[in-house]
């Protein structure tokens, strides 16, 4: 299981993660922060984190 | 230091536009940065004018702002002065090879120990999406709306045939891949130019009919044709592609090595002048 979050400070709303994202877990609207709604489909791959170009995501395992 | 240590997160969000890959690359670099075992005491992080500019005020290292087109010019006088630093020259398409062009190539033939990262948007993003030396041929820019009539620079063959001594081309997403091409050329002795093809979103994205960011790295990286698949394409294939991996890695001796000799000799005859 892993744990996502977000910076919605620091997020432009791009929708790079949202669109690159294998398993659908964000919720996107353009010009708005994601919403990791499918938190449980994700497989950690971590190509939103990568992918990110404004730092905002952070994929962790969870405790 | 670990990556993390090198962004100034306090000055997030960073100036740059919703989607654009300049924040992938900067990624990159502190990745870099953490392989190669630096600090950010001994490293200099030169920058020109530009959107890829900026990335200075977002990194602890020591930085130096210069004027554009010319942060070659200043990264060799910082390195001369100082051998023991490790400079890092960023450099965007317009500055690096249309402006700067001149500086880039003396720079490359002189083989001065710098890392030059030289991220190609294929526009002048920052004033406003004008067509640069490295606009394709055939798209539009504000400034070629019936599309652009000149071909646009090779960066790496222009690397090559000029003299340097690592040469690579990453595109912005494979994070990774540009991180380890980075790393590479700053533990070279001798000039690396690492070449990142970035996406601007704005400009040249809405320019070309790619109105969502994703679009944008769809399309390079249907471009970017890995070196060991590039070789068994024919030249017409390859045509409104480009080919991404290590071009050129050779060894050599670094300008600041020979300057030292030349200082020596001169030290030799100054003292057997005084001793006359």
């Amino acid at each position: 299981m892993y744990q996502i979050s977000v910076v919605t400070k620091w997020c432009k709303g791009c929708g790079l993660c949202a669109d690159f994202c294998p398993k659908n877990v964000y919720d996107f609207t353009m010009g708005h922060p994601p919403v990791p709604a499918r938190e449980a489909d994700c497989i950690g791959c971590k190509i939103c984190e990568l992918k990110c170009p404004d730092f905002a995501i952070t994929v962790e395992v969870k405790k | 230091m670990k990556s993390t240590e090198f962004i100034r997160y306090n000055r997030l969000p960073h100036r740059w536009c919703a989607g654009c890959g300049y924040g992938q690359v900067m990624n990159s670099l502190t990745k870099a940065f953490e392989k190669t075992g630096i600090t950010n005491e001994n490293t200099v992080v030169v920058s020109g004018i530009g959107c890829w500019g900026h990335v200075d005020s977002y990194l602890t290292t020591n930085a130096f702002h210069g004027t554009h087109g010319r942060a070659l010019a200043f990264a060799t006088g910082i390195k001369l002065a100082n051998p023991s630093l490790n400079v890092v020259v960023i450099l965007g398409d317009g500055d690096g090879v249309t402006i700067g062009g001149n500086h880039f190539i003396q720079a490359c033939r002189r083989n001065i120990d710098v890392t030059a990262i030289l991220c190609n948007n294929y526009n002048y993003g920052m004033t406003g999406g004008q067509y640069s030396g490295t606009t394709p041929e055939h798209s539009y820019t504000t400034t070629s709306v019936y599309g652009h009539i000149e071909p646009g620079f090779d960066i790496c063959k222009l690397a090559e045939g000029a003299g340097a001594h690592y040469v690579a081309r990453s595109i912005s997403e494979n994070v990774m891949q540009t991180a380890d091409y980075i790393a590479e050329g700053m533990q070279r002795k001798g000039f690396a130019l690492i070449e990142v093809v970035a996406p601007c979103t704005t400009h040249y994205g809405r320019n070309n009919n790619m109105k969502r960011p994703s679009e944008f790295y769809k399309w390079i990286k249907s471009c970017a044709v890995p070196k060991a698949a590039a070789e068994k394409m024919t030249e017409e294939q390859l045509e409104g592609k480009f080919v991404i991996g290590k071009f050129v890695d050779r060894p050599g001796v670094d300008y600041g090595t020979k300057y030292l000799e030349v200082q020596k000799k001169a030290q030799a005859v100054a003292a057997a002048k005084a001793a006359e």
